[in-house]
């Protein structure tokens, strides 16, 4: 697995970028994960990256698209605003989880 | 003689069901255990055969029986609908009023095609130029609207993953190819197929192989495509990021959720999946439920062939659970799918949750007569002979001679995509 360097940070990562330690990751280095797949996150980005993290604590797996929703009341069509084309994946990227299954 | 001290309550009589009904009662004392079977209704479906409906290969006749035919002597068959499970207190509520007291509880209720969740699906058009193939009243007027096509664009589309039978959609798009060329109409059909996955498949190798026999075949692929409606009146899907897609015909899969009364007994997760130990498919909340089949939210793919093999490790660790000792067997994702590539062949995919699929020969290492991974005349034969092992062999649990759990002696590991 190879490894980078984000906000001084050391920190493993697969292929895609996703990080595959999720306690490697701390709430700075969301704005630099953010930035790389080029968003800047506003308090509307922050409510779901914290309730994705406490989500995972959880369950231990990442909470797909549907389950983001419904579980932190913000619509599907406003998650896609937030996070344009693939939300599912890049709240998941910026959170510092393993991209969500949801599909197998 | 006196009732039974135990008592064993099977939801659903399914493919799941069915065989754990056959296989508990050759395992479990009569005079120790009773067994209750509850099924919504009398009917069995052969559920691949929807497919091979759509496109006129199969007749309903051939895909429907009764339920009660395959449930053993010594099983007390209840024709119902659940209304909850009362988990404290071991109790499951029929809507008619019934209440059966359970010792251990399967939930084998599969799950079900839920067009009312995307707005606009259940129209005018429902069942004529939007279909479906996941019923077989869905796979009867689909034949029909097909056999009506004489141009324009096909639309293949998956709502939401999970789905059952996850390769379905996709050897619906390449048994559609191989109609209209029957037809002689291929050059005026446009076939879309519209994903909400970022690739043809769910797992990496095999979507790159089924990648490349859409392109073969002339099939646009749409993908990361979250549907927020159907437009009926305007003929086109729409994705919750604004993007349209025309259709002529839509042949979507709705959403997939499991039973209600998961939900309102507070067993279910989003989608009304029961959360179970992935490799005993016992309930995470509660000891004394197991969850099997679709009913589950196993991450591996809802399929006739995970039933079968989770249902035969399930057997011996339930037979350890009731005998108080620690769970011996452990399950481990495998799946076995045949996907029909038109042309009379198919591929034959086998993975578990560790394992890609792989390439390599099929039961026997070497031998065969099936490949993995490959398109090949055997693997359709073998799709095609499935229905016979299926009514004769496989539900009322006898070994139809596959292994429970993956092999790997004869496979071999494919390329990364």
């Amino acid at each position: 697995m190879p490894t980078t360097t984000i906000a001084g940070h050391e920190v493993d990562v697969n292929d895609e970028g996703f990080l595959t330690k999720p306690e490697q990751w701390t709430e700075d280095l969301a704005p630099e994960l953010a930035k790389l797949i080029g968003l800047t996150l506003t308090d509307a980005h922050w409510e779901l990256i914290r309730f994705l993290r406490a989500d995972y604590a959880v369950k231990g797996e990442t909470a797909t698209l549907r389950r983001a929703s419904t579980q932190s009341g913000v619509p599907v069509k406003q998650l896609f605003a937030l996070f344009p084309q693939k939300p599912a994946k890049k709240m998941a990227y910026v959170s510092g989880l393993p991209k969500p299954k949801g599909c197998v | 003689m006196a009732q039974p001290a135990q008592h064993v309550v099977v939801l659903g009589a399914g493919t799941a069901g069915t065989i754990i009904v056959n296989k508990l009662r050759s395992r479990l004392p009569k005079e120790q255990w009773r067994i209750t079977v509850v099924t919504k209704d009398d009917v069995h479906d052969y559920q691949p055969g929807y497919l091979f409906i759509a496109f006129g290969t199969n007749t309903p006749a051939q895909t429907r029986r009764s339920a009660r035919q395959f449930l053993p002597e010594g099983v007390d068959v209840i024709v119902a609908d659940v209304a909850r499970v009362d988990a404290p207190a071991q109790t499951v509520h029929l809507t008619d009023g019934q209440e059966l007291a359970y010792d251990q509880l399967v939930i084998a209720t599969g799950t079900t095609p839920r067009p009312d969740q995307t707005p606009g699906m259940l129209g005018p058009d429902w069942h004529g130029r939007v279909g479906e193939f996941y019923t077989l009243d869905g796979a009867i007027a689909l034949r029909g609207a097909l056999e009506k096509f004489t141009g324009g664009r096909l639309v293949v589309h998956i709502t939401e993953l999970p789905i059952k039978c996850p390769v379905a959609p996709l050897e619906f798009a390449f048994l559609a190819d191989d109609y209209f060329r029957g037809r002689g109409i291929r050059d005026k059909v446009e076939i879309v197929y519209v994903t909400p996955l970022d690739g043809a498949f769910t797992k990496p190798v095999a979507s790159a192989t089924l990648g490349h026999l859409l392109a073969d075949k002339g099939i646009v692929v749409e993908t990361d495509f979250m549907i927020e409606e159907v437009d009926q009146e305007a003929k086109l899907i729409r994705s919750y990021d604004e993007r349209e897609i025309a259709y002529d015909q839509l042949v979507t899969v709705p959403l997939n959720m499991g039973a209600d009364f998961v939900a309102e007994s507070g067993l279910g997760d989003d989608l009304n999946y029961v959360p179970v130990d992935k490799h005993t498919n016992r309930s995470t909340a509660y000891d004394t439920i197991w969850a099997l089949g679709d009913a589950s939210d196993l991450p591996t793919s809802k399929a006739g062939s995970v039933a079968h093999f989770s249902v035969e490790i399930f057997v011996e660790n339930f037979l350890d659970a009731i005998a108080g000792r620690p769970l011996t067997h452990s399950f481990d994702g495998h799946a076995n799918c045949f996907v029909e590539s038109g042309g009379g062949k198919a591929l034959l995919l086998d993975f578990n949750y560790d394992t890609e699929p792989l390439t390599g020969m099929f039961p026997l290492p070497k031998i065969g007569p099936m490949s993995l991974l490959k398109e090949s005349r055997a693997n359709h034969l073998g799709k095609l002979a499935f229905r016979y092992v299926y009514w004769n062999a496989l539900l009322p649990g006898h070994p139809i001679g596959l292994p429970a759990h993956m092999m790997m002696a004869g496979k071999i590991p494919a390329e990364p995509a």
